[in-house]
C-alpha cells in the first residue's frame, strides 16, 4: 500500500502541458476511499489479532506480547481434527452445490425464458430471511418424528448412509449430514449467481456453430459451453467454500458434538474459555489454510478474469 | 480476493509502472524493487512495532475510580438492560406494569432494553469499555450469578449504598442471602433464581421412566436423544449431584471424575446435542426425549405443550441466580438503587413472578401471589417449599485459573 501512495515522481517531462499534471493524482484520490476502507476494517483488526495471537497472560493481569509463537503449535495440535473436518464439510458442501447449481443455472440462463427473473428471484428468495431462521427451520424439516425422517427410514435411505458414516440411528439431525446439508442449503445462492452470470453472457450463437459442426449436445456442453463457464464456477466454488469453511451455525444447530468445525472452536475460546490467543491463533490458521489452498486452486484452475 | 493475489495489480498502479518501464527499463526496475524493498522493510518494522505496543489491559486497574458523578437527582431516568421475556408486560405486549408503577411513585423513568441474550457475547460486548473505565451506557445489569462474580472480581461493578435499599435488605429469601462470590449482599441483588431440572418429553420417552441424571446419561433406550447444557456449572453441577458429590465444595478430581463420566455418555452416542435456551424447541418437538432444563422454560413450555414434564432428581437440582448490579461510570446509580429495592417490595414481586415464572427471590411473597395466580402459588418451581429448598444446591465460586481449565475440560467435552 505504501508503494502506491510513493509512486515514483515521473522523471522531468518538458512542463508544457499542466492540466495532465493535475489529472495525475485523481485515480489516487479515486483510491482514497477504498484504501482507508480496507484499513480501518481489515488491515487494522488484522494487526490487532496477530498481535493478539501472540500475547501471553490472563484477564486478570492483562495480555502482553511476548511472542509466544507455541500458541500457534498448540493450537493446531489441539483442533487439527476440527480443522480437517471444516475443510471436509466445506468441500463437500462445495461439490453438492455445484452439482445442484449448476443445472439450474443453465436452466435459467438458457431455458427460462420468460420465467428467468421469477426464477431469480426464487433462488434469492430466501435471502430476505436471517441466516440463523433458515437453519432452525431445518430442524423442523428433519425432526426425528417428522414426515421427511419418517421416508427417509421406510425407504432404507437411511441404513445405507448409517453404513456409510453419514449419520447414526434412525435420525438425520445431529449428524455430518445434516450439518453438511445445511452448508449446502445456505450457501447455494452464492453457488448460482457467479455460474449464471457467466453462462449468461455465453453467445447462443456459439452452440448453433457447435452444432452446425456435428457436435453433438453433450460435446457442445463439454467443448464450449463448460470451458466458457469456468470462471463462474471457479468464483461460485470460492464463494461457498470459503464462508462454509468457517461456518459455525450450522455445526452448531444441526449437528452433534463429532461435527464441530473450526468456526465453533474459535467461538468457544473467545466467548466462553476466554483464550484469546489461542482464538486469535486458530483464527489466524485458518486464513492461511484457505489462502493455501485457494492459491493452489486458482494456479490450477487458470482462469484468467474471476469477476 | 483480490487484494491476495501478488500478479494482479490494480490498473493504476499497472500503468505507473508501464510508464516507468517505458522511460527506462534498467533504471525502473532497481527503483522498483528498491522502493518495494523499503516499503516492505518499513511496513515489517511498523508492524513489529504496532504488533507490540498492542496488548489487553489488565481488568481492575480503571484509571480514575469506579464511580462516576451521580445525576440521579437531576436526571430521573435508570438505562436498565436485562435479558429478553425477562419482564411483565401488558396485553398490548408493550408496556411493562411493573416499571409503569414504579414511575409514577417516583417519577423515574426506566429506560428498559432487552440487550442481553448471553452472558459470554455481553461480557465480551461491554468488557473492553468497563476496561478502559468508560460509562457502558446502562445503569442496571442482570447478569447469572458466575459472570457477576467474575464482574465483581474483576472490579467492574460498584458496591451498593444499603441505606437506599432497605426492602431488599429485609425480604431477600434466605436462600439467596450470602453466595460466596458475594457476602452480605454488597454488589448485588437477585432479580429471578433458577432452578436446573431433569425435564421429558412423555410422548417421545414413550414408557421409558426417567428420574435422575443416570437415567440420562446410561439408558439405552434413549441413545442419541438426550440434550445436556452448554452452561457448564448446570450440567457439571446436575452430574455432579448424581455422583453424590457436593458441587459447593469439590476438588480438581471430583471435576475430572463428572468429565470422565459424561464423556463416557458422549462416546456412547447417548447425547445428541449440548445446547443453550434453544433446546426447548428440540424438547417440544421430541428430539430430545429428555434433557437437563431450566425451570422457568418448563412452565412456559407445558402451557403449550402438555406432555412435558419435569423431575427434580431425587440427588437434588442446582440453583443458580441472575444478578442485578451496578457497573462502573454508570450515571444515575441512586435511582438504580431504588429500582432494585422496588422489585423487592412484596407487590411488584409477586407481579413479576406471576409473568415470568422464575424463582422469586423475596421471602413471604406467597400471599401476594396467590392474589394474582393461585396456581403459581403452588407451584414449587416459582416458589420452592422446604422440602424443595432442601434439595437445591449452589455451584461454587472458581478462581480465574480453575474458571479457565474447567470451561476448557468441559469445552472438549462438547466437542471444541
Amino acid at each position: 500500500m505504501a508503494a502506491v501512495t510513493e509512486a515514483p515522481p515521473l522523471a522531468p517531462v518538458p512542463e508544457k502541458k499542466p492540466p495532465r499534471k493535475r489529472g495525475r493524482w485523481t485515480p489516487y484520490l479515486l483510491l482514497l476511499p477504498g484504501l482507508l476502507w480496507l484499513i480501518v476494517f481489515f488491515a487494522l483488526p488484522m494487526i490487532y489479532q496477530a498481535s493478539t495471537s501472540v500475547q501471553t497472560g490472563s484477564l486478570e493481569e492483562g495480555y502482553k506480547v511476548t511472542w509466544h509463537f507455541a500458541t500457534y503449535w498448540d493450537a493446531l495440535s489441539e483442533y487439527w481434527p476440527q480443522f480437517l473436518r471444516s475443510i471436509l464439510y466445506a468441500g463437500a458442501a462445495t461439490i453438492l452445490c455445484l452439482l445442484l447449481g449448476y443445472p439450474l443455472a443453465y436452466l435459467i440462463a438458457f431455458r427460462a425464458g420468460r420465467w428467468r427473473n421469477l426464477i431469480m428471484i426464487l433462488v434469492i428468495a430466501p435471502f430476505f430471511t436471517s441466516f440463523l431462521i433458515r437453519t432452525l427451520a431445518w430442524k423442523t424439516i428433519l425432526a426425528d418424528s417428522g414426515p421427511v425422517v419418517g421416508a427417509l427410514n421406510s425407504l432404507h435411505i437411511l441404513d445405507l448412509t448409517n453404513a456409510l458414516g453419514w449419520t447414526s440411528g434412525d435420525r438425520v439431525l445431529a449428524t455430518p449430514l445434516a450439518v453438511v446439508c445445511g452448508l449446502t442449503y445456505n450457501f447455494l445462492p452464492f453457488m448460482i449467481l457467479p455460474l449464471y452470470t457467466s453462462l449468461e453472457r455465453i453467445d447462443g450463437r456459439l452452440h448453433e456453430a457447435a452444432g452446425d459442426l456435428y457436435a453433438k449436445p453433450f460435446t457442445t456442453f463439454r467443448k464450449v459451453t463448460f470451458p466458457l463457464s469456468m470462471p463462474g464456477v471457479v468464483s461460485g466454488t470460492l464463494l461457498t467454500f470459503i464462508p462454509a469453511a468457517g461456518d459455525y451455525v450450522n455445526a452448531e444447530l444441526l449437528g452433534s458434538t463429532d461435527t464441530r468445525m473450526i468456526g465453533n472452536v474459535i467461538q468457544t475460546q473467545f466467548l466462553r474459555i476466554l483464550d484469546y490467543p489461542t482464538a486469535a491463533a486458530l483464527s489466524f490458521i485458518l486464513m492461511a489454510a484457505i489462502l493455501l489452498m485457494v492459491t493452489l486452486y486458482i494456479r490450477r484452475a487458470g482462469t484468467e478474469d474471476l469477476v | 480476493m483480490e487484494q491476495y493475489e501478488p500478479d494482479r495489480l490494480s490498473p493504476v498502479v499497472a500503468a505507473a509502472m508501464r510508464r516507468s518501464l517505458h522511460k527506462s527499463r534498467a533504471a525502473a526496475t532497481s527503483r522498483r524493487s528498491l522502493l518495494r524493498a523499503s516499503a516492505g522493510g518499513a511496513l515489517a518494522l511498523g508492524g513489529l512495532a504496532t504488533l507490540s505496543g498492542c496488548g489487553i489491559p489488565a481488568a481492575g486497574k480503571t484509571s480514575g475510580g469506579v464511580s462516576a458523578d451521580d445525576h440521579s437527582a437531576k436526571e430521573k431516568v435508570v438505562n436498565f438492560s436485562n435479558w429478553p421475556e425477562y419482564i411483565d408486560v401488558d396485553d398490548s405486549e408493550k408496556r411493562h406494569p411493573t416499571l409503569d408503577e414504579f414511575r409514577k411513585r417516583t417519577g423515574i423513568t426506566v429506560k428498559y432494553t432487552e440487550d442481553i441474550n448471553d452472558n459470554d457475547e455481553f461480557f465480551g460486548k461491554i468488557q473492553p469499555q468497563l476496561a478502559a473505565g468508560q460509562d457502558t451506557g446502562r445503569d442496571l445489569i442482570v447478569l447469572t450469578d458466575w459472570l457477576a462474580a467474575r464482574m465483581i472480581r474483576l472490579g467492574y461493578v460498584q458496591k451498593l449504598d444499603a441505606s437506599n435499599l432497605p426492602h431488599a435488605y429485609a425480604n431477600l429469601s434466605d436462600q439467596f442471602r450470602s453466595p460466596d462470590w458475594d457476602p452480605g449482599r454488597a454488589y448485588s441483588y437477585v432479580w429471578q433464581g433458577i432452578s436446573t431440572v431433569v425435564a421429558y418429553n412423555k410422548k417421545a420417552l414413550d414408557g421409558v421412566e426417567v428420574k435422575s441424571v443416570s437415567d440420562l446419561l446410561d439408558n439405552p433406550k434413549l441413545k442419541g436423544r438426550v440434550g445436556l447444557l452448554t452452561e457448564m456449572r448446570d450440567t457439571v453441577g446436575m452430574t455432579m449431584l448424581d455422583m453424590g458429590k457436593d458441587p459447593a465444595k469439590f476438588t480438581d478430581d471430583d471435576y475430572d471424575a463428572v468429565i470422565a463420566r459424561l464423556q463416557k455418555a458422549v462416546d456412547k452416542g447417548q447425547i445428541r446435542r449440548f445446547t443453550g435456551n434453544d433446546y426447548t424447541s428440540d424438547l417440544t418437538k421430541g428430539d430430545f426425549a429428555a434433557c437437563v432444563a431450566w425451570g422457568g422454560d418448563i412452565i412456559q413450555l407445558q402451557a403449550d405443550n402438555p406432555d412435558v414434564g419435569y423431575v427434580i432428581p431425587d440427588s437434588g437440582y442446582m440453583t443458580s441466580t441472575d444478578n442485578m448490579l451496578i457497573p462502573n461510570k454508570a450515571r444515575h446509580k441512586t435511582n438504580a438503587e431504588r429500582l432494585i429495592d422496588y422489585y423487592y417490595e412484596p407487590e411488584p414481586a409477586a407481579e413479576l413472578a406471576a409473568y415470568i415464572n422464575y424463582v422469586s427471590p423475596v421471602a413471604d411473597v406467597a400471599p401476594y401471589l396467590a392474589k394474582i395466580d393461585k396456581s403459581a402459588a403452588t407451584n414449587p418451581l416459582i416458589l420452592p417449599d422446604k422440602a424443595m429448598q432442601a434439595k437445591s444446591h449452589a455451584f461454587r465460586s472458581l478462581s480465574s485459573k480453575e474458571e479457565t481449565a474447567y470451561q476448557q475440560k468441559f469445552a472438549k467435552l462438547t466437542g471444541a
